[in-house]
């Protein structure tokens, strides 16, 4: 259910319908459906999965993941072998805003 | 079970045990089912030392002379596609089995099974294509047969070329000759072949052009032999990829092998397309490509005398033949795992999931 | 690649692996529910960058292993009458009916194709006037909205020979089945990225807070794999039980929209057989009335089809994560992927089949179980 990967976008046509384009996978280019992305432009990175974009790549979150890996390990260098008890940095995914907590969720 | 009284010696052998009733189109994917219905229907009937290797050709000897003699059908669809046609892929799918055997190749038989109402202007391409693959090649057809069968009962064309060559003294290419410690090395980026072919078969197709990258291996070859001192096995993975190949000398030298993942060449485009399907490069077919299994000490040599070659520009070691896991690749990935690179089972088919 | 290749970067894995070690105080067991996941923990190692306390089991994730064997039978059916085009996703081809496959069916004579998108199976329908064709729509929420927009297309360009045999699947049902199980072990999930991907995660708060399991919505590339890992076990060692996203740069809270409205438009929420788990009610998708005649199941005399399971199969146990590939006696003997008993072992991405192409010969049983 879950081979989607990213590619790029080179063209997008709205005349078309549904509205498509052509994404490009390390070079290799197709024709995708770009229906379900209204904003999408040339340059930007999508997720695609069968033949449709199912999301546009937020390049600042996939940055921020990156970055990530290099504070911990930053972290972690520093404490050398007592991992267990030390501070560990948390990450950035611990932002209110990005964790859900039951009580404000909805069914 | 067939009883029938006309057999010389009035018995019949029984249709060996096989799980399936009629042949499938996995049977010719070059995976286990084709290894099954090759050791289960035709060793068993076949069986011979000359046939025993089971290798890209056989090694006769004839008046003092070793003749490498090879055969091999092409049933490709589409018959045209980006960087060749099936008529290509006759030349030089023959010439490279000879080649692998350590053979110069020299003459090639050609027998044509065509369908009712190919074009003509069709069959003259793919005649050209020939003639230019043998020329390139320096071969010659010199013997063949035509066949016209109805339309509807076979799909526009099927070419059948056998070859034979010449093999030096001293050269002695054989899948069990592979030893713990050779180093494995490849001509080039692997899986292009196979996604050419996809990228213009209906469904599958891609914007942009990938073409095969068939060509004539055999003065690669030579040069290999020429660089290498001993040279154990020469083999050109073809259908099932570079993962069976590796898996059928693995099993016929009783060795194991280790690959390292990145050390495999492969283009970005390959790669792409690989992605978008969920294909795994390394059962896609490929053509232009070789796998030498080198000694250690005359590794560096042949990787230095393949890439001073127009084939051979990107060759590299992907990895080495050791003692443990005896018949079983496996291979070091991009993060530091380890993962069994298995024989195929029946057709990779691109997925979803 | 862009976007791939920091996911697979081995020293950023290593680091994970370290961190995960570093905090990990107890044994613990996490699933996830995607076939695709499953295949990267075992294609590259996964566990072997886990401290031996950790136990990664593989839900029912691969929507080829849960489809239903009489919904193969039906779809063998169809596709061997004359005059049918049958279309299809590459990975359902070769999972077994009761008596054969789809390949086999093409084999046999039968009109049988490939395709890489949906919107394929609805042109073949517009070059084929003559023909009724029918698509396979298997699959997850990732892959119900193209289904839907098939369908959707067929409607509008007024075919009347286009036809969806339908075997949807949800998965915050099937977390709530396995969950309220007395004999469930799962202490934190793996939510599928690309599944959130299209329905957001609201759906799964009442379930991290109903069952106080943390849910951490997870990508596909081995770092994204090791990140999840690390924010779900973090969160079991400090008794929490929230959901969070490691696979923010593809997911967002409400998912996509547009996809989610075309959904509503087309498909209605209904009660689904689960292969080897049984009925969850609404965890499938069935076409809305405005589309009937656009079934499959309605268009084509299938429904009285029913089949029976192998009794030596134990795939019910291992799709809930109770047992590992390994523990199943006919592993690797009457079971491999040329000659599979049960679902699991068909598709690459079910259990069986992962362990057995990557695995089998690394793991001895006693380390698989442990």
């Amino acid at each position: 259910m879950c081979l989607a990967i990213p590619g790029k976008v080179l063209t997008v046509d709205r005349t078309a319908e549904p509205a498509m384009g052509d994404v490009s996978f390390g070079g290799v280019s197709k024709k995708i459906c770009l229906e379900w992305l209204p904003d999408v432009q040339v340059g930007d990175y999508v997720i695609v999965h069968v033949g449709f974009a199912i999301s546009k790549l937020d390049e600042q979150e996939a940055l921020e993941t990156l970055k990530l890996f290099e504070e911990i390990s930053g972290a972690l260098d520093e404490l050398g072998e007592e991992g267990n008890d030390a501070e560990i940095p948390r990450t950035k995914k611990d932002h209110p805003r990005d964790e859900e907590r039951g009580t404000t969720g909805g069914a | 079970m067939t009883e029938d009284a006309d057999l010389a010696g009035g018995f019949a052998c029984p249709l060996p045990l096989t799980d399936h009733k009629t042949v499938l189109l996995a049977h010719g994917g070059g995976g286990r089912l084709t290894q099954q219905l090759i050791q289960s229907m035709f060793l068993t009937q076949f069986d011979n030392e000359l046939l025993a290797p089971l290798h890209d050709g056989a090694v006769v000897t004839l008046g003092g002379a070793r003749i490498a003699f090879t055969t091999d059908s092409y049933v490709i669809s589409p018959v045209f596609f980006p960087g060749g046609d099936i008529g290509t892929l006759a030349v030089n799918g023959t010439v490279n089995d000879l080649a692998m055997c350590g053979a110069r190749p020299l003459y090639l038989s050609c027998a044509f099974i065509i369908e009712e109402g190919l074009p003509m202007e069709d069959l003259w391409q793919i005649v050209l294509s020939m003639k230019k693959a043998a020329s390139e090649a320096g071969v010659m057809l010199v013997t063949g047969d035509t066949k016209v069968v109805d339309k509807g009962k076979g799909d526009r064309i099927f070419i059948t070329t056998s070859g034979i060559g010449l093999v030096p003294p001293g050269v002695q290419l054989d899948p069990r000759n592979a030893r713990a410690g050779d180093k494995i090395i490849v001509n080039g980026p692997i899986a292009v072949h196979g996604i050419a072919i996809m990228s213009v078969r209906e469904g599958l197709g891609f914007e942009t052009r990938i073409g095969s990258d068939t060509a004539p291996l055999h003065e690669l070859a030579a040069t290999i032999l020429r660089s290498g001192d001993n040279v154990h096995v020469l083999r050109d993975p073809t259908r099932g990829g570079l993962a069976s190949a590796l898996n059928e000398i693995a099993g016929s030298s009783h060795v194991g092998i280790m690959l390292s993942e990145s050390a495999i060449p492969l283009t970005d485009e390959v790669r792409g397309a690989c992605e978008i399907l969920g294909l795994d490069p390394l059962y896609v077919a490929n053509e232009g490509k070789v796998l030498a299994f080198v000694p250690p000490s005359s590794a560096g040599e042949v990787l230095r005398a393949m890439r001073a070659h127009p084939l051979g520009k990107q060759a590299a070691i992907i990895g080495e033949v050791v003692a443990d896991h005896p018949g079983v690749v496996v291979m070091k990935t991009g993060i530091g795992g380890m993962r069994v690179v298995d024989m195929l089972s029946g057709e990779q088919l691109p997925r979803i999931c | 690649m862009r976007f791939i290749d920091e996911y697979r970067d081995r020293e950023a894995a290593e680091r994970f692996a370290g961190l995960i070690k570093g905090i990990t105080t107890r044994p613990w067991t996490i699933m996830e529910i995607c076939g695709g996941q499953t295949h990267t923990i075992v294609k590259y190692g996964i566990e072997s960058f886990l401290p031996s306390g950790v136990s990664l089991v593989h839900g029912p994730g691969c929507p080829v292993c849960v489809t239903p064997l009489e919904i193969i039978d039906q779809a063998i059916a169809i596709a061997s009458l004359p005059g049918v085009i049958f279309t299809s996703f590459g990975d359902m081809l070769r999972v077994p009916g009761s008596a054969k496959d789809l390949l086999t069916v093409k084999a046999e004579g039968g009109n049988v194709r490939m395709v890489y998108s949906p919107l394929d199976a609805v042109t073949i329908a517009r070059e084929n006037p003559g023909r009724k064709v029918v698509f396979f729509g298997v699959g997850f929420e990732t892959t119900a909205p193209a289904n839907a927009m098939a369908v959707w297309q067929a409607k509008k360009l007024g075919l009347d020979n286009f036809f969806l045999l339908c075997s949807h699947v949800l998965v915050p049902p099937a977390i709530d089945t396995l969950l309220s199980s007395p004999v469930n072990r799962v202490q934190g999930f793996l939510a599928a990225g690309h599944v959130c991907t299209v329905m957001g995660f609201e759906e799964y708060i009442p379930l991290a807070e109903r069952y106080r399991v943390p849910i951490v919505v997870t990508g596909f590339e081995p770092v994204d794999l090791l990140q999840g890992i690390y924010m779900t076990i973090r969160q079991l060692e400090e008794d929490r039980a929230v959901v969070e996203n490691q696979y923010a740069r593809s997911v967002r809270r409400e998912g996509n929209i547009p996809a989610r409205k075309l959904l509503r438009d087309v498909f209605a929420v209904c009660d689904r057989k689960w292969r080897g788990i049984g009925v969850i009610a609404k965890s499938g998708y069935e076409l809305r009335e405005e589309y009937a005649a656009y079934d499959a199941g309605k268009a084509f005399d299938v429904a009285h089809i029913t089949a029976a399971e192998s009794p030596l199969c134990i795939a019910g146990e291992i799709l809930r994560g109770l047992k590992k590939p390994h523990d199943c006696s006919a592993f690797g003997r009457g079971c491999n992927p040329e000659h599979p008993l049960g679902a699991p072992m068909v598709s690459s991405e079910g259990s069986c089949a992962a362990y057995y192409h990557y695995g089998r010969l690394l793991t001895t049983p006693a380390e698989a179980t442990s």
